[in-house]
């Protein structure tokens, strides 16, 4: 894309987890079977009549705060009116004008880099209902010759965040996904799972000749539902509109389709004249309005954000890419944080979380909270190879039998006899025991070759049942054969 | 009663231009040419009288969307049951396994 | 009278309680006046005989164990067929919802059925509320029981007509720009819409959410707040129902209006109002002057352009509200193949009457991109310069007074076909919708051709108290009693 400059701006759509949706009672439950959590609100029945969710209204104040958006003192709910099957009043109740939250930003680091993403608005809305298309070729709309919708979904609380178009590269939108992911988890105000459809994204995206000020024609890619899709659906939206525009093409703005099993974007229609949602005040609700008492009360309920986790992290002693890995792991979190809190070098127990824990965890298909591994246990394990009484092979033994609930560290490394043993006489009488079974070794050595001292070293440690210190018998084998 | 008394304060108005064809696709209602025309025709004369309100000045006077000054209703985020299916399933036009079945979709 | 069907609520619920009669009797009063009326009027779309059976006898049962539920506990009462009611056929006299029974009641069912009150079935009324003259249902037209080649008014016109005729006690209407006041003028009874977001709305099908407001119909204004008592109160399901305490509605019935300064408004007599109305008006206003209030003249001056505001204001609510009906999750569909736009573009343009169509066509027109601040916007600042108006008149009166309709009813297929001069029915009722106040019309006599004159008093908001006080004076001096006459007489066969 060398002379192409692409501009990106993403809209994130997160599912709140409230118990209830968000103009009606019935319990958020999209699992259940079809439309049995419905009533005449989400149904849109005739006569039915909207009433917010307090609780969903805390939720986008919640977002809007962590992502230091101004809380407008007074909001209003807007009808965007387009007919749709799954869209039960065939009008969506959302915000236009006086979202919420305005005007807030975004910190993500990029391959080490820090960058800042201008949030524009985020404001709140319902989702729509779940529409199945059967017949034809599998489920696709397209070819399909009828469709079935279930309205569970319909009515749950939906906030949308968009972007300032200041991402300039697929990389940088997925770690703005990844990131914003992390917060409204953080937040608790949403399970922010991508693949349930908890989280979606739409991402727009247009490219200009670098040095332009002029933005290019965009496009809209929606159904974008993994942060790995977020990167490939942009890159290749940009791959495609720079290779319309320099075959002498225009790009048309147009909403178009991710289609993650081909890996391409297709246009989803063309449609013959623009939406006109005609935007109006839903005269069924009432302006919303935000005291500064209210805000204050949400303000200092927040949970520490991803962002500020990290930070301490990395200030008890681990690199960045281990505080990004521990902050994106409650399980890991937790386990970090008392072990830390109770004196562990926060370095060595971050490299054992991160690594040997989650191997252990992956390999034996048992998450974290239900193997035997405790704070207490890492504190002593990563303390015992700081003083040199167990190995690293030999703690990571440890440490799986530990997983396993063999009991405490030290328990098992008496039980499996892993101390090393630093009783230099034991060391000394193996030495003297393996190099009177290899004179060919210590011969070669002799004459000036290396590479027999590694072989002589495994030797000592085998019979020594690895519990020697490998320094120790390194530096004795070289002064008995004097290499 | 004769259109002079009836129409208090009527005004001169200018012809509006209504595309009819558009507004109807807008509002999903499928009309045919006929009706089209007619409708148009009723439309374009209920908003020359219509077009009478721009004929007050309304710099500086805000909207008024709610007849009242009332703000925040809200609701509990409290659970409680829904309707039973076969409730509403009844009287839904098609229905196939507990779902509302509607024709293809254009998308 | 002589017959049960034409006493008062609170005449029929003093019999009840002296054990003159039953619920039962009452309810049979009614059915059999209904017998002979409906063939003329057409007032009710369905009469629920097995329900308000069961409701008589429940009534009756707690009369019998001395359990009082209120003032219409026992007491038929008639809904406009907007109005849901469970497992009973609510249409709006559409048919696009033909046969649709609701699975929920409107919470104004429900607070009618906790009441004690007996449900006798559903009214007739224009398409989704729009009308003025009941001729727009897809059922057929209602008639006006003093002359039935009169339109009875709408678009409660099956409503009013009940209470008028004696096939109900009395009847709830919705009133979005006069539904109920103007058809309670062109038949004789009292018909009230209340402050917006003291009576709720929740299952009231939406005509134009911001001016919608059900009230009630009466014989008396003492009915009228019988039935409002019931009716009213905060309900957690509509968001713009009033969170508070209703007031004293019927505290003042008895006052007088010595002492209450009145205003005339200019605006509604003189151009556009028919002379004999004005006359009939301007008679009571002094009867008013002369039971000892201060008559003055006010002025609405912006009210002139209200009927041009409602009509981009209630057509843009109702394009939107009216967009639900697409023939997925209830109501008629299309037999008309094709796809899912389709199949919903079919159904609503066959499920609509003309008048529906109309209005959504306009509505959709008015808040589209380009079109939106010309019309839709500069409605809604029109709607705050009326309402600027009522709140600088009711800084130096305590109510105002005008007819509440330019004429008395006119002939069944007279504005049929001009939409315009249908819409200037409602010239003097749209400016309460518009402010969201109370307002009320009584009958204060008839015109040469024998046809009702009513009169409106309006009041600011959660005013009802004077509104009814100013209210009952005129009931007392107009003491309008030909209503019952006609019902024996006139329509009833002997
Ligand atoms: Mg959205
Ligand atoms: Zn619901």
């Amino acid at each position: 894309m060398s002379g192409w400059e692409a501009v990106i701006g993403i809209e994130t759509h997160v599912e709140l987890s409230t118990h209830s949706k968000m103009f009606c009672s019935c319990a958020v439950d999209v699992a259940g079977p079809p439309n049995s959590a419905c009533c005449p609100v989400c149904l849109a029945l005739p006569g039915a009549l909207p009433v917010p969710n307090e609780k969903a209204i805390e939720g986008i104040i919640k977002i809007g705060l962590a992502l230091e958006c101004t809380i407008n003192e007074s909001s209003l709910f807007y009808r965007k009116n387009y007919f749709y099957p799954d869209l039960p009043k065939n009008y969506q109740i959302s915000q236009y004008t006086f979202p919420v939250c305005e005007g807030g930003k975004l910190d993500i680091d990029v391959d080490g880099t820090t960058m800042t993403v201008g949030i524009t608005r985020v404001h709140m809305e319902e989702d729509t209902g779940k529409s199945t298309h059967i017949g034809g070729g599998g489920g696709r709309i397209h070819d399909a010759d009828h469709t079935l919708l279930d309205f569970n979904r319909a009515g749950v609380p939906l906030v949308e965040i968009v972007t300032e178009p200041d991402i300039r590269s697929a990389a940088e939108a997925r770690a703005y996904g990844a990131e914003i992911q992390r917060i409204v988890f953080a937040l608790g105000v949403s399970d922010a799972k991508l693949e349930a459809g908890s989280m979606r994204f739409d991402v727009n995206v247009s490219v200009r000749p670098v040095g332009d000020e002029v933005l290019g024609t965009r496009t809209e890619t929606k159904n974008v539902n993994s942060l790995r899709a977020v990167q490939r659906a942009i890159e290749y939206e940009i791959d495609r509109q720079i290779n319309v525009l320099e075959t002498g093409g225009k790009v048309i703005q147009e909403t178009r389709h991710w289609n993650e099993d081909t890996g391409v974007t297709i246009s989803m229609r063309i449609k013959e004249e623009s939406e006109d949602y005609r935007y109006f005040q839903d005269p069924d609700l009432l302006p919303l309005e935000t005291s500064a008492e209210w805000r204050e009360e949400i303000r200092r309920g927040l949970p520490e954000l991803p962002a500020a986790r990290r930070a301490r992290f990395i200030d008890a002693g681990t690199d960045a890419v281990t505080a990004g890995l521990l902050v994106d792991d409650s399980d890991l979190s937790t386990l970090f944080e008392d072990a830390v809190a109770s004196g562990a070098s926060g370095r060595a127990v971050g490299i054992w979380l991160t690594g040997e824990v989650v191997a252990y965890s992956r390999r034996t298909g048992t998450p974290i909270p239900d193997t035997s591994l405790t704070a207490p246990h890492l504190g002593e394990l990563t303390g015992m190879v700081d003083e040199g009484k167990l190995s690293f092979s030999a703690a990571k033994e440890v440490l799986i039998a530990v997983m396993d609930g063999e009991g405490t560290p030290g328990d098992v490394a008496e039980a499996k006899d892993l101390f090393q043993v630093s009783d230099s006489g034991a060391i000394e009488s193996a030495v003297e025991s393996v190099l009177a079974e290899n004179p060919d070794a210590v011969n070669k050595i002799r004459s000036g070759e290396t590479k027999p001292l590694g072989f002589l070293v495994g030797q000592v440690m085998r019979q020594m049942g690895g519990r020697a210190d490998p320094k120790v018998v390194h530096s004795l084998l070289r002064k008995r054969t004097g290499a | 009663m004769d259109e002079s008394s009836t129409r208090v304060g009527t005004i001169a108005a200018m012809p509006v231009d209504i595309d009819i064809a558009k507004v109807a696709r807008l509002a999903r209602l499928a009309l045919s040419d006929e009706e089209l025309e007619m409708y148009g025709a009723q439309l374009g004369d209920i908003l020359e009288h219509a077009e009478r309100v721009q004929a007050l000045p309304t710099e500086g006077v805000a909207p008024t969307s709610h007849p009242l000054p009332m703000v925040n209703a809200f609701r509990e985020d409290v659970a409680r049951e829904s309707l039973e299916p076969a409730s509403f399933l009844s009287e839904a036009p098609d229905v196939k396994d507990g779902q509302f079945r509607v024709p293809r979709i254009l998308g | 009278m002589g017959d049960l069907a034409d006493l008062t609520i609170l005449d029929a619920g003093d019999g009840l309680r002296a054990g003159d009669f039953s619920s039962a009797d009452l309810l049979e009063a009614v059915t059999r006046r209904a017998a002979v009326t409906e063939a003329h009027l057409h007032a009710y779309l369905t009469l629920d005989h097995e329900g308000a059976a069961q409701a008589a006898e429940a009534a009756d049962a707690s009369f019998a164990k001395g359990e009082d539920r209120g003032l219409l506990q026992g007491i038929p009462i008639a809904l406009k067929d907007n109005m849901c009611t469970r497992g009973i056929e609510t249409t709006a006299s559409s048919r696009i919802l033909d046969g649709w029974k609701p699975p929920y009641d409107a919470t104004v069912v429900t607070r009618l059925r906790e009441a004690g009150a007996v449900i006798t079935g559903k009214t007739n009324l224009d398409e989704f509320a729009m009308g003025s003259s009941t001729e727009n249902s897809a059922y057929g037209p209602t008639r006006n029981p003093w002359n039935t080649d009169k339109v009875p008014g709408g678009s409660s016109g099956g409503s009013a007509v009940t209470t008028a005729v004696g096939s109900a006690f009395g009847s709830l209407g919705s009133d979005t720009g006069g539904s109920v006041r103007q058809p309670a003028a062109l038949t004789g009874v009292v018909g009230m819409k209340p402050t917006y977001g003291i009576v709720s709305r929740y299952g009231l099908i939406a005509f134009a959410s911001s001016l919608d407001q059900i009230g009630p119909f009466s014989r008396s204004v003492a009915d009228s707040v019988a039935m409002l008592d019931v009716i009213s109160g905060f309900d957690p399901r509509d968001a713009t129902s009033i969170n508070a305490p209703v007031p004293n509605f019927g505290g003042s019935l008895d006052r007088g209006v010595a002492g209450l300064k009145i205003g005339v408004v200019t605006e509604f007599m003189g151009e556009g109002i028919d002379p004999h109305v004005i006359t009939a008006t301007r008679a009571m206003a002094d009867r008013l002057a002369g039971a000892g209030a201060e008559v003055v003249e006010a002025t609405l001056p912006s009210v002139e352009y209200a009927l041009s505001a409602y009509y981009l204001i209630a057509p843009a609510e109702c394009s939107s509200n009216l967009a639900r009906f697409d023939g997925i999750r209830f109501g008629h569909r299309t037999q008309v193949e094709g796809t899912t736009e389709e199949m919903m573009a079919h159904t609503r343009a066959e499920g609509f009457g003309p008048e529906v169509i109309r209005r959504i066509l306009l509505g959709t027109y008015a808040l589209s991109a380009g079109y939106y601040d010309a019309f839709y916007g500069q409605a809604q600042k029109v709607r705050t310069l009326v309402r600027n108006d009522f709140t600088a008149a009711y800084g130096h009166v305590d109510v105002l007074i005008s007819p509440t309709t330019p004429t008395t009813a006119f002939s069944v297929g007279e504005k049929a076909a001009d939409p315009i001069a249908m819409y200037y029915s409602d010239l003097c009722t749209i400016p309460s919708n518009l402010a969201g106040d109370p307002a009320i019309s009584v009958p204060i006599g008839l015109d040469d051709a024998g046809l009702p004159v009513g009169f409106q008093v309006m009041a600011p908001s959660l005013g009802e108290e004077v509104m009814y006080q100013v209210a009952a004076e005129v009931e007392r001096l107009a003491g309008f009693t030909e209503r019952a006459l006609l019902a024996t007489s006139t329509v009833v066969a002997p």
